[in-house]
C-alpha cells in the first residue's frame, strides 16, 4: 500500500461518498420501474366519474351494477318506507350501525341510511371480507342464512351479510360496512358517482 | 465489535452449508486479472451491464404489451403514452438492444486482436459465439413484437430465406411462421421465445463463459501468461485481484458508458433512424410492403453478403448460395481457435500479414455494414462482393499466413 | 467504435435523401415549447381532419393538460361529440368502411405520421396540392401522388395550379446562376416538366386571392397543426428531454466519485 498516511482515511472517505451518491442513483433509477405499475392513464379513464339517472327507479329496486366507475359493481337502491324502519330495527343487529368506520364512506354518509338522501343508498358492491361480489337479496323473506332477512347483500363466499344500508351483521367475517363512493345529485334525478361535489 | 462478530457467525454458518466466502474469493477478491487491461477490456462488464438492464426493461414491458396481432402495434404505443414512464422504460429497451450489439461487437473484436481465443481459451469463445447466436435471434425475434411494418416484411424476408433450402424449405418456413404468412400465430411464438426461451438460454451460455474464463484466467494484450511468475505466495507477480482493482476500474467504464447510453436514450432514441425505424411507426400490413426493406443495423453485415450473391454457382441458384455464404459468415467464426495457428496471441507480436488481415476484415466488417442499409445497386454490390472476399479470406488463409510470418518475440512479463 | 460511429455519420445524409425522392421537401423546425401555436394546431386538427382521421393513440385528457387547456374548455370548444369523455382515446373518427367508400382506401390514423413521414413530408404535403381535373377529388399532390383524399384546406389556401414550364435562372457550367455581364440581371430560361422540380424549385403557382388565408397566414396554419401532430407523435418528448438533462448531469457527478476512486486504488498498481 501507499506510504502516504492520508491513504485509508481517503479511501474510506471516497467508498462512502461513491455508494451514497450511487445510492442515490439506484433510488433514482427504481423510479419509472415503481411509478409504472401505478394505474395507467388507460385505468385512470375507466375510474373517472358516471352519471346515472334515477327517475326511473321505483321504490324496492335496485339498478346496477355499474362498472364503468374503476371497474366497480355499484349498486343504486331506492328504499321504501318500510325498509328504512326496518334499517332502525336492525341496529343492534349490525356491527356498525352509526358508520363510526370512517374510511367506508363520505361523510355526509355517515348516518344510520349511509345516505345523502335517505331512500336512496348508493354503494359499492364489493364484500369487504375478501372482495367477493355479494348477491343482491333485496326482498324482506326467510332465506336458508338467516330466516328473519330483511333484505340486503348476501356474500356467498364466506357468508357474510349486509343490510339495505349496505352495514355488515355483526359475527360474520366482513370487517366493516359496504363501501359508500363519493357521490352527488346534479340535480333530482342525477347522480354523479366518483367524484365530489365541485363548488 | 459485537455486530463485526455476529456478521461473522453468521458468515461462517452459510459458508457451511453454502459456499458463499469461496465462490466471492475464487471470482472476485482472489481472482487475479493481468494489471495491463486497456479500453478493450472494458466491453465485458458492459455487456453484462446491458443484458441486465435489458431483462428488467425486457420484464417490465411484458407487463404492458400484448402480444396479439390486433393488440402489439397499440399496447407499444399504449406504454409510450398511458403507462408512467412507459417511454422510458421502452426506450432503454429499444436503444439496449443497439448498444448491446455495438458493446458485443468490440468485444469480438478485442478477442480477435489479442488471441483470446486461442488456447487455452478455446472454449470461451465458443460459449461467446453461442451468445452472440442468441444474441442475433433475440433481436431477430424482439424487433418483431412491435408489429411495426418494416419488422414485419424484415421477418418475412428472413423467414422465407428458409424456402431456398431443396425440399423441404417451403414448409420449413410455413413451420416457423405457424401460417401462410407472417401473422398474430407468428408474432405470439416469437413473443414466448423472446421473453422466456431465449434469455434463458442466454444467462446459462453467459454464466458458463464465466466459469470458463475464471478456470483459465484472463488473456491480455500483450497475450502473455500471468501464471508463469508467482510470488512466494502463489499469487501471479502481473496479476491484481479482481476486486477491488477492476471493480473500482470497470465502474467509471459503466458511468461513461451510461452517460453515452442516457444521451441517445433521452434526446436521439430513434438513433438517426437506425435504432427505431421510421417505417416501423407503421403497423404491420401484409398487403404494403415498404419501399426499402432492410433488416435492423446489426444484421447489415451479413445481409450485405446475402445481397452479394448475384451468380449460381455449381448447378445451385444464386439465392441458396447467398444463405450459404451468410450462414457460412457467422459459422467460420466458430472455428477460429483452429485457424489461428500462429505462435503469438496478441497482434501486437503477430507479424504484417497478420495485422493487415485483421484490418482488412474490420473496413470490411464495416463497409458491409453500411451497404447492408443501402439500396443494391451494381456498384453497391460489386464492393460487396469484395468485401465479402476479404471477409472470408481473413479466416480461410489464416493457417497460412499465421504460420508464414515472422512475428516478434513476446516479452515474459505483460508491458505497460 | 469510431469507425463504427463514422460510418453511421456518412450514412445519414443517404437516408435523407432516400426519403425526399425528388420534391424538394420544405424544412420546418416544431417548437413544442409554443403551447399557443400548439393550441391552434389541435383546433384546426379537431376541426379539419378529426372527421376522417382518428388519433386513437392518443387522449383527450393527456392533450387538453399538455397544451394548458382545460378540460371543461377543450371538451366545450373543441369536441363535437358531447357523449366523449376527456379520459377517452381520441377515435372518434369515421370509420374506415365509409372511408373506403368515399375515397377508396381507409383514411389513416395520423397519430404517428411525422414519425411515419417526417415532418417535412407532412410540412411540404399540406401546402402542395394542386389542381389536376384528372382525379376524383379534382386535386393531385406534388409529394404524395395520385392522393385519395380532398384538399380540404383549398377554401383557406386558394387554387393552386401545376405549371408545366416555368422561367428558372440559366446555370452556367460552374453550377452558379447566369447573369447578364451588363445589367447584372439573371439570364432566365424556360424549364418544363419534372426538371422543374429537380433544379429545386416548386412547380406550383397559387391563384391570386383565391383562397381566404394569405400565403403567411396558410403557412401559419399548416406550421401550426404540423407542431401539434409533431407533439402528438410523441407526447412524451418534452419530459424525456428534461428528464434526460438531469440524468446526465447527475451522471457527470457520480463520474468524479468513481474516477477518484479508482484513481486512488490503482495508486497501488506500479
Amino acid at each position: 500500500m501507499s506510504e502516504d498516511g492520508n491513504n485509508h482515511s481517503r479511501r474510506h472517505f471516497l467508498i462512502g461518498a461513491t455508494s451514497v451518491v450511487g445510492a442515490v442513483g439506484a433510488v433514482g433509477a427504481a423510479v419509472p420501474f415503481v411509478a409504472s405499475w401505478n394505474p395507467s392513464a388507460k385505468a385512470r379513464a375507466a375510474g373517472a366519474s358516471i352519471k346515472v339517472d334515477i327517475s326511473n327507479l321505483r321504490p324496492g329496486e335496485i339498478m346496477g351494477p355499474f362498472p364503468e366507475w374503476r371497474g366497480q359493481p355499484i349498486f343504486i337502491v331506492r328504499r321504501t318506507e318500510e325498509t328504512l324502519k326496518n334499517l332502525t330495527k336492525l341496529n343492534n343487529t349490525v356491527a356498525d350501525p352509526q358508520s363510526q368506520r370512517e374510511s367506508q364512506q363520505p361523510s355526509y354518509a355517515q348516518n344510520e341510511y349511509r345516505s345523502r338522501k335517505p331512500e336512496i343508498l348508493v354503494v359499492v358492491g364489493i364484500c369487504t371480507h375478501l372482495g367477493c361480489s355479494p348477491k343482491v337479496r333485496i326482498k324482506a323473506e326467510p332465506t336458508s342464512f338467516d330466516e328473519n332477512w330483511l333484505g340486503g347483500f348476501f356474500c356467498p363466499c364466506h357468508g357474510s351479510a349486509f343490510d339495505l344500508a349496505g352495514r355488515v351483521y355483526s359475527g360474520l367475517p366482513a370487517p366493516s360496512n359496504m363501501l359508500v363512493p363519493p357521490h352527488y345529485y346534479e340535480s333530482e334525478n342525477i347522480i354523479v358517482i366518483g367524484e365530489e361535489e365541485t363548488s | 465489535m459485537a455486530a463485526a462478530n455476529a456478521f461473522k457467525n453468521i458468515m461462517t454458518w452459510i459458508d457451511d452449508r453454502l459456499p458463499v466466502t469461496e465462490t466471492y474469493e475464487k471470482h472476485m477478491s482472489k481472482y487475479y486479472a493481468p494489471k495491463n487491461f486497456n479500453f478493450w477490456y472494458y466491453f465485458g462488464v458492459l455487456a453484462t451491464v446491458v443484458l441486465a438492464m435489458q431483462l428488467l426493461t425486457g420484464l417490465w414491458l411484458t407487463m404492458s404489451y400484448n402480444p396479439t396481432g390486433e393488440g402489439a402495434f397499440a399496447s407499444i404505443e399504449y406504454i409510450m403514452r398511458d403507462v408512467e414512464y412507459g417511454w422510458l422504460i421502452r426506450y432503454l429497451h429499444s436503444t439496449g438492444a443497439s448498444a448491446f450489439f455495438v458493446i458485443v461487437y468490440a468485444h469480438m473484436f478485442r478477442g480477435m486482436m489479442y488471441g483470446s481465443y486461442q488456447k487455452p481459451r478455446e472454449l470461451i469463445w465458443l460459449f461467446g459465439m453461442a451468445i452472440y447466436l442468441l444474441l442475433m435471434t433475440e433481436g431477430f425475434l424482439g424487433y418483431l413484437l412491435p408489429w411495426g411494418n418494416l419488422a414485419y416484411w424484415a421477418a418475412q424476408v428472413i423467414v422465407s430465406l428458409a424456402s431456398v433450402i431443396p425440399v423441404v424449405g417451403e414448409d420449413i418456413a410455413i413451420w416457423v411462421r405457424g401460417d401462410y404468412l407472417m401473422s398474430g400465430v407468428t408474432l405470439n411464438r416469437f413473443f414466448a421465445l423472446h421473453v422466456f426461451a431465449v434469455p434463458l438460454m442466454l444467462i446459462g451460455l453467459v454464466v458458463l463463459h464465466f466459469l470458463a474464463l475464471h478456470e483459465v484466467g484472463s488473456n491480455n494484450p500483450d497475450g502473455v501468461d500471468i501464471k508463469k511468475y508467482k510470488d512466494a505466495e502463489g499469487r501471479p507477480l502481473d496479476g491484481i485481484p479482481f476486486h477491488p482493482y477492476y471493480t473500482v476500474h470497470d465502474l467509471v467504464a459503466i458511468v461513461v458508458f451510461l452517460f453515452i447510453f442516457s444521451i441517445v436514450v433521452f434526446f436521439f432514441p430513434e438513433g438517426g433512424g437506425y435504432f427505431l425505424e421510421a417505417p416501423n411507426f407503421e403497423m404491420a400490413d401484409p398487403l404494403k410492403t415498404p419501399d426499402h426493406i432492410v433488416p435492423v443495423w446489426y444484421f447489415t453485415p451479413f445481409y450485405a453478403m446475402l445481397r452479394a450473391v448475384t451468380f449460381p454457382l455449381f448447378g445451385l441458384e444464386a439465392k441458396l448460395w447467398g444463405l450459404v455464404i451468410m450462414a457460412g459468415a457467422i459459422a467460420i467464426l466458430f472455428v477460429l481457435p483452429w485457424l489461428d495457428r500462429s505462435p503469438v496471441k496478441s497482434i501486437r507480436y503477430k507479424g504484417l500479414a497478420s495485422k493487415i488481415f485483421l484490418g482488412l476484415f474490420a473496413i470490411s466488417f464495416l463497409v458491409l455494414g453500411y451497404l447492408g442499409t443501402v439500396p443494391p445497386t451494381p456498384g453497391v454490390t460489386a464492393l460487396a462482393q469484395a468485401c465479402t472476399a476479404i471477409y472470408f479470406a481473413y479466416f480461410l488463409l489464416m493457417p497460412w499466413y499465421t504460420r508464414a510470418e515472422k512475428t516478434k518475440p513476446v516479452p515474459e512479463r505483460v508491458t505497460g | 467504435m469510431k469507425r463504427l460511429l463514422a460510418v453511421i455519420v456518412a450514412s445519414l445524409p443517404a437516408l435523407v435523401m432516400a426519403a425526399t425522392s425528388g420534391v424538394h421537401l420544405e424544412h420546418m423546425t416544431p417548437d413544442l415549447e409554443d403551447k399557443a401555436s400548439l393550441q391552434r394546431g389541435v383546433k384546426t386538427y379537431l376541426n379539419y381532419c378529426m372527421g376522417c382521421h382518428s388519433l386513437k393513440y392518443q387522449r383527450y385528457e393527456r392533450t387538453a393538460d399538455d397544451l394548458g387547456i382545460p378540460h371543461e374548455m377543450f371538451l366545450e370548444n373543441l369536441v363535437f361529440d358531447k357523449s366523449i369523455r376527456i379520459g377517452a382515446l381520441m377515435d372518434n373518427a369515421m370509420n374506415t368502411k365509409k372511408a373506403r367508400i368515399w375515397f377508396g382506401t381507409a383514411s389513416p390514423d395520423l397519430t404517428l405520421v411525422t414519425r411515419l413521414r417526417g415532418l417535412d413530408w407532412v410540412y411540404t404535403y399540406l401546402k402542395t396540392f394542386y389542381v389536376d381535373a384528372s382525379r376524383p377529388f379534382g386535386v393531385n399532390n406534388l409529394v404524395f401522388e395520385n392522393v385519395g383524399m380532398p384538399h380540404i384546406f383549398m377554401e383557406l389556401q386558394g387554387i393552386q395550379i401545376r405549371k408545366g414550364c416555368k422561367e428558372l435562372p440559366k446555370i452556367a457550367a460552374n453550377g452558379g446562376e447566369m447573369r447578364d455581364p451588363l445589367t447584372s440581371k439573371a439570364i432566365t430560361e424556360e424549364i418544363c416538366g419534372s426538371e422543374i422540380i429537380d433544379r429545386g424549385f416548386s412547380p406550383l403557382e397559387l391563384k391570386p386571392d383565391s383562397g381566404k388565408l394569405t400565403v403567411e397566414e396558410y403557412d401559419q396554419l399548416v406550421y401550426d397543426l404540423v407542431n401539434f401532430l409533431y407533439y402528438v407523435g410523441e407526447p412524451s418528448r418534452l419530459d424525456r428531454e428534461r428528464i434526460g438533462v438531469y440524468v446526465l448531469f447527475f451522471l457527470a457527478f457520480l463520474f468524479v466519485f468513481t474516477y477518484l476512486l479508482n484513481r486512488e486504488y490503482w495508486k497501488d498498481i506500479h
